[in-house]
Formats: C-alpha cells, structure tokens, sequence
C-alpha cells in the first residue's frame, strides 16, 4: 500500500477516527479530572484550568467528554460488531438455504423490524436490568435485523453466480460457499454499511441515554451530556453542543474512512485492491 | 468518382487509465488510423475485442464513451471536421446525419415506450417532419426491413416482439431520420444464425434501397463479407489492412488477416462409437416450475474419450439438457446412466466421486471464477477437496496443470481479473481437469471468446482429450465448432432431439427441415454467400 494515493478526505477521517479511539484507550490518563468529580460552579465558561468549561453540575466538560469516547464508542462497536456477524450470516444462510428457511428467518425480521427500533429497545430495557452488556445485546439484535436484510440482498445476487453453482456441483457444504464464495464478494456493500451503522449505533446509544435507559449516570456517554447541559442552551451556553458536535464530528470521519475502504475493495478488476 | 463522405485523418482516441494504487496513466486506444467512405457504400470495421472498433465506429459520431477523448487527428463528415464540434452543434447532427445501431436492441431499447414513440424519436427532436409523416415514414420502413404487421407492430412494447425483429425496429429507428452514415455495431452478433440470415439481408437491402452509406463493426469476418464493399482489419487499436471485401477475404496481404480468415483450420478425426457409453441419457423429459416444458423426451450416448456436439439455437433446451445431467434440475422423467449406473436424479443426493467424475465448463469464465480467490486457490480447491492434497503435493500438481493447460507456473498467483478472457477460459479447464474426470460439459466455452482465441482453446481441448481420455459433451450453437471436433452430434430444437448420430450421419444429406435450414444459414467466407443462401430457401419455400 501506498501511503501517497490515501486521499486528503480519507486522511482527515483517518486521523479524526484515531484522535477519537486514542482518547478512548488512554482516557484516565488524557483527563484533567475525574468523570463524576464536581470541580467548579455549574456552567463555568471556557479557562485555563477547564479548557471546555464545566457542565450542569459543576463537572469539567473536557474530562466528561474523553471518558464519554470510550463509553460510546465502546458499546457502538460493539453492538455493530454483534449486529454485523448476526446479520450478514443469517442473511447469507438464508440466501443459500433458501426455501422455507429462508421464508421463516425473513418473516421473523420482517416482525421485529415492524415495531419501531427505540420503542421495542425501551420495552426491553424497562424490563431488563439496565448493565452495559444488556444495552449491547439489545442494540446489536434490534440492528442486525437491517443488516440481514442487505446480507441477503447482497447473496441472492451472489447466489446464482457460475462460481457458486461450481462449488455447488462440486458437492462443497454451505459453510465453505458462505465464507468462501460470498462473503469475500459481499464485502463491499457491507463495509460502506458498516460505516454507516456504527454511526447509527453511536445516535441509538445517544438516543436512549438521552431518555434515561442507556448509560447511568454518573458515567459520561456523549447523548447523556447532551441531555444533563440542554437546559444551558436556553441560556447561551454551550455545554450541550460540545457533545453533539463530537458525535457529528464521528460520524463524518469514519464515514470518510468506510468510503475510502470501500473504493479500494470496489475495484474487482484490480483484484488486488490497491 | 463517388463523392468521399466520412473521411478519417490519422485518428487517435485516448483513455485515462486509473489502476489502483499507481499514478493514473493515460492509455492509447486508438493510434493512427486513418479511413475514407464514400456515400452509399459500407466500410466493414473488423477486429478482435481491444482492437478499437467500436470505438472508431463512435469516433464517426464524434463521441467517445466512457471518458474516452478523442484527442487527435481529423473526423470529416460531409466535408467538415467534426471532431472538435462543441456539444450543442454535434446534437444536431447526430440523429439527422448520422445514426447508431448498437448491439443489443434489447439493451437499447427502453423498455416503457412504444416502438413507434422511440422509432420517430429522433425525426422528431430535429424537427425534419410532423409526427403523421414520421410514422408513415417509419411503417414504411418496418414493411421494408421485412417486420410483420407494419402498420401495428409500432404500437407493441420492446418485449413483445422477438430479438430479431428488435434488431430490425432498431435499424428502422436509424434509418428514419434518412441520415447520410449509420454505425451498424455488432448488429446480429446475439441473434441466433437463423434469425441473423433475416436480419442480414433486410440491413442489406435496406442500405441499397436507400443509399445511405455505413460503417459496419463485428468480429465475423464471414458476416462482414456479405454487406461491405471494402473492409478495415484492426488489431490493437491500429490499421492492418484495408481493402476490397474480395480482395480481403480471398487474398489477404497480412499474416493477421490470413489468420482471421483461415479461423476453424482444426482437423479432428471422428471416432468410431464404442458400445460403452460414459454418460447414457435415456428419455429425459425436464420442465421447470410453473410446468413449461423444457426437454422432451431426450435421448442422447456420449462414449469414453469422444465428444458429443449438442447444437441448437437459444431456447432449445441445449444448456437445460446440461443442468439436468448436472443434478440442477431434476427431470420428470426418464433416467442418466453415468459409467454404467443410474445417477440419482438430484445433485443432493449424488456421491463426492460422482460429482468429481462430471464436471463443468461455462459460457462466461468471468463469472464461472470467484474474483477474490487466485487461481492456485481456484484449481487447488479441487485437490484438496477431492484427493486430499495439501501442501507441497498439491502446489506440484497445480503447476502440473497449469503446464498442461499451457499457462506458466507464474500465473499461480495471479487473480481472475489479471487473466485474459482466454487465459481465463484456460483456467477453468484447468480447474476441470483438477478432478480427474471422466466426463466434462462444456457449455457454449468459446462463444464469449475472439475467434483466434477460441480456436486455442479447441485446440487445447482436443489435446486434453488425447492425453486424459476425457469425454466431452459439448454444447454449442456454433456449427463450425461442431464440425471441427465433435464425434457425434445431436441437433436439438423446442426441446427435442431433431437429429442425432455420428458426425459423418448428422452432417450428410438428405436433412430433416430444421437442421437444413440451420446449416444453410451458417455464414460462409466468401463474398456473395448471403444472396445464394436467400436465393435457395425462397426456392425451397416456393416449391413446396
């Protein structure tokens, strides 16, 4: 590879992307002060001793917002991560069974996608003790349901190809046609899907912390501090927007990173893909 | 002296080329070709695939396709040099002075309008005529170029007539705006023969009738011969030789061009049928869901080590005969026998050493190789699979095969796309071979390939069949290729097996009806074939 063909857009998510996990990984060393430790009044404007100000209860916004990194970013990968495996192998088995098997997993996602996403994940959560590992089998289920349906879309066409029907007529089992034949095809859509989803498991999480069933206080997830600093933007304080505009800032930059991936995978004449 | 109207000045046509990871590079299509034609005559553009054909073809139109620029040299139409025209002066150009037949009519049709709406569409655009004459103009034309039912044809939706009549509305579509240049591209290259005989002669006759000049583009020289009057051989973007059809077909100058008409030169001996068969198809009727009936009642032996010709044309039942044996689609009724046992109908059901003893060849090797695997992966999996190869034994004997196959051991590592469509085609025997088989299917293998190509891979195919013994059952719509190496033939049509035995049997007369008229329309290399052929089915069909 490279380095010089990486394009100026893929370079700034590239680096926009690391900032985000390296804040993640080494947040109790990159933090002034603690998460939940009141250190000022509430809503102090911008200074030297807190670079962002503090929140709605006297806490430092920068200190919030780099472990809020790794709360949000860690459950929205590994929710993906979940949803993505579930859904693309549900979806190819289906594509590769066919017939009933495919007509009874399809119409299973067909009902869980009828009833709208944060709703059914609200029903559940009330239910369920709200942990950290509930709230990521819960998101990366509910999601792979979308997941599913591209995998199978993206098979069916892959399905009928002459290079799948020789592994066929060569007496190969489904585990080899769906890794070997399908997947290394399907990847492509997938990837750019993949960019897209995690940014939506970002605003999910978001959404449900900002409802109060997501991460319980006092930990800092970037939807909770848009919900604990809303009352400041009433008052011109920017506390609430800081977190937002991360999550904004995320979603652009690995959207940047999952388009460039994706022209490097697109090119099937290159084979080689760079 | 006729009055020259395209004239083409040292063209050359370039291309941006963007490999992944290198520095974009630009790339010549086109180099130097240079070419005149006089109004009411056909220039014939002839050439393998590369060779920049359709591309000159286009540059008559000034227009390149795909971020193609036409980045020298002259394009004289009518006396002016259109080749740098802006884009508001070339639309009023195309479609009243020069029009366009593209290969697929199918393709190039849209499919939500009437005939007649896309036939006058571009008489319209140019104001030439009212909307009454136009399709007056245009039923006129539907009569002419032979279209049943002229007057209402016109009013039918592209699907609901047939790919030779399509073609044929499309060569209405370009005749109508009365341009002084058509660009006929591949016109009858995907129709069938006995439907391409038809549309040859109505294009024929209609360029004479209306003294329009063309460019005609195809890789058949044999197709060519019959409607131009001068022909441009191209290879790799530049002239080899230009000259009188005649001249061309019987005296060629060139070696390129000696070669592109001496094409199908293989000697294969027939083989006298054994008693033994490999593969004993016996009274197979398959439908698929929905009960149309695909296969009747088929009947057909292919012995060890010889091939069988399966020849018909789209819709015959020649690829469905192949799925059946194949266990993709379970016949009705009727059994396959294969090396002396009966083959479960269903490809479930069959044993690992069945499945390895049959194996296929496709049509499109493009879509028969999986583009994320190399090719050591492609012709390895079989050995592991099959005879448990792994390691050192398995990379000795895919070097083997790839020598066998005539490929370099260098090529192991190579992907699908890195391959020519030859190579690639090469690829897939090889990964055939892999499995030891007894019998391979070869479904239409060099239909998709350039003549000279093809003629390779027969060739390689025969050796194959010396040095293993294989059996072939070879589906094919092309009659030259069954001549050249089939043992026997069975000559399929709506389902049924119309003629059927050794080869000498098969291509002797007297013929039933339908392989009569299949043969007479075989395109033959000379010049006047086209005529004689037309000639003696209007006597066959006015003396019954």
């Amino acid at each position: 590879m490279n380095w010089r063909t990486i394009p100026l857009t893929a370079w700034i998510g590239l680096i926009l992307t690391a900032a985000f996990v390296f804040a993640a990984i080494f947040a109790p060393w990159l933090a002034p002060y603690g998460q939940g430790e009141i250190v000022g009044g509430v809503w102090e404007p911008r200074s030297a001793a807190f670079l962002l100000g503090t929140d709605n209860l006297g806490r430092d916004l920068l200190s919030r917002m780099i472990f809020g990194a790794r709360t949000t970013l860690t459950i929205a990968a590994l929710a993906t991560a979940l949803s993505f495996t579930l859904g693309s192998v549900l979806g190819f088995f289906a594509a590769v069974a066919g017939g009933w098997t495919d007509q009874a997993l399809s119409r299973l996602v067909d009902v869980l996608m009828a009833i709208p996403t944060l709703i059914f994940a609200l029903v559940v959560l009330s239910v369920m003790p709200v942990s950290i590992p509930v709230l990521i089998v819960v998101m990366g289920v509910l999601d792979s349901t979308r997941v599913y349906r591209l995998a199978r879309a993206v098979a069916v066409d892959i399905n009928v190809m002459d290079f799948v029907e020789v592994a066929r007529l060569r007496g190969e089992g489904r585990g080899w046609v769906i890794f070997r034949e399908i997947l290394p095809n399907a990847l492509t859509p997938l990837v750019a899907e993949l960019g897209l989803r995690f940014i939506f498991a970002v605003l999910f999480l978001s959404s449900l912390s900002f409802l109060g069933l997501g991460v319980q206080p006092p930990d800092a997830d970037w939807g909770g501090m848009v919900r604990e600093n809303r009352d400041g933007i009433v008052f011109g304080i920017a506390a609430g927007l800081i977190p937002a505009a991360a999550i904004a800032a995320l979603a652009i930059s690995v959207n940047l990173v999952a388009d460039w991936v994706l022209t490097r995978t697109t090119d099937l004449k290159g084979g080689r893909g760079g | 002296m006729a009055e020259t109207l395209l004239e083409i000045r040292d063209l050359r046509i370039t291309a941006w080329s963007h490999p992944p990871g290198e520095e974009p590079a630009e790339i010549t299509i086109v180099d130097g070709v240079s070419l005149s034609l006089e109004r009411g005559r056909v220039l014939g553009l002839i050439g393998e695939s590369g060779a920049g054909k359709s591309t000159i073809g286009l540059a008559a139109m000034a227009y390149g396709r795909g971020g193609v620029a036409l980045s020298g040299g002259e394009v004289r139409l009518n006396g002016r040099d259109i080749r740098t025209l802006p884009l508001g002066r070339l639309r009023d150009l195309r479609g009243r002075e020069v029009t366009y037949v593209a290969q697929s009519a199918a393709a190039a049709f849209n499919p939500a309008h009437r005939l007649i709406d896309q036939v006058v569409e571009a008489v319209l655009r140019h104001r030439k005529i009212g909307r009454a004459e136009a399709e007056a103009r245009a039923t006129g034309l539907f009569a002419k170029l032979g279209l049943p039912d002229p007057d209402k044809i016109g009013q039918r939706y592209p699907h609901q007539v047939s790919g030779g009549q399509l073609q044929r509305a499309m060569t209405a579509m370009a005749l109508c705006p009365e341009p002084d240049l058509i660009v006929f591209d591949e016109p009858t290259t995907a129709l069938d023969v006995t439907t391409q005989i038809d549309v040859l002669a109505a294009i024929k006759d209609a360029i004479r009738d209306t003294r329009v000049a063309a460019l005609y583009i195809t890789h058949d020289l044999a197709v060519v011969a019959q409607v131009a009057d001068h022909i441009l051989v191209l290879r790799n973007g530049r002239a080899v030789e230009y000259g009188e059809t005649r001249q061309i077909i019987d005296a060629p100058r060139e070696d390129y061009t000696r070669a592109l008409v001496s094409v199908r030169s293989i000697e294969h001996a027939e083989a006298a049928p054994g008693t033994e068969a490999v593969l004993a198809v016996r009274g197979v009727t398959a439908a698929y869901a929905g009960g149309l009936t695909v296969l009747d009642d088929v009947s057909v032996e292919v012995h060890p080590g010889q091939t069988l010709a399966v020849v018909g044309e789209s819709g015959s039942g020649k690829s469905t005969l192949a799925r059946a044996i194949t266990g993709l689609l379970p016949p009705i009724r009727g059994e396959i026998l294969f090396e002396g046992r009966a083959l479960s109908p269903a490809l479930p059901q069959r044993s690992r050493d069945d499945l390895r003893a049959l194996q296929m060849i496709y049509q499109m090797p493009d879509v028969a190789m999986n583009p994320r695997q190399t090719v050591a992966t492609i012709i390895g999996r079989p050995l592991s699979f099959y005879f448990n190869m792994r390691g050192a034994e398995k990379a000795a004997r895919i070097r083997e095969l790839l020598e066998e196959i005539e490929l370099g051991t260098g090529f192991a590592d190579r992907y699908p796309a890195e391959l020519s469509g030859g190579q690639k085609q090469r690829v897939c025997i090889a990964r055939a071979l892999a499995a030891k088989p007894s019998l391979i299917i070869c479904d239409e293998v060099t239909s998709a390939l350039d003549p000279l190509v093809a003629d390779g891979i027969l060739k390689l195919l025969l050796k194959l069949q010396r040095i293993e013994d294989v059996a072939y059952l070879f589906i094919t719509h092309d009659i030259a290729t069954v001549r050249a190496i089939a043992d026997s033939i069975a000559v399929m049509h709506r389902g049924r097996v119309v003629r059927y035995g050794t080869r000498t049997e098969v291509l002797t007369p007297p013929f039933d009806a339908y392989t009569d008229l299949l043969l007479a329309s075989v395109p033959e290399m000379r010049v006047g074939w086209l005529e004689d052929a037309i000639a003696s089915r209007r006597m066959a069909s006015g003396g019954q």
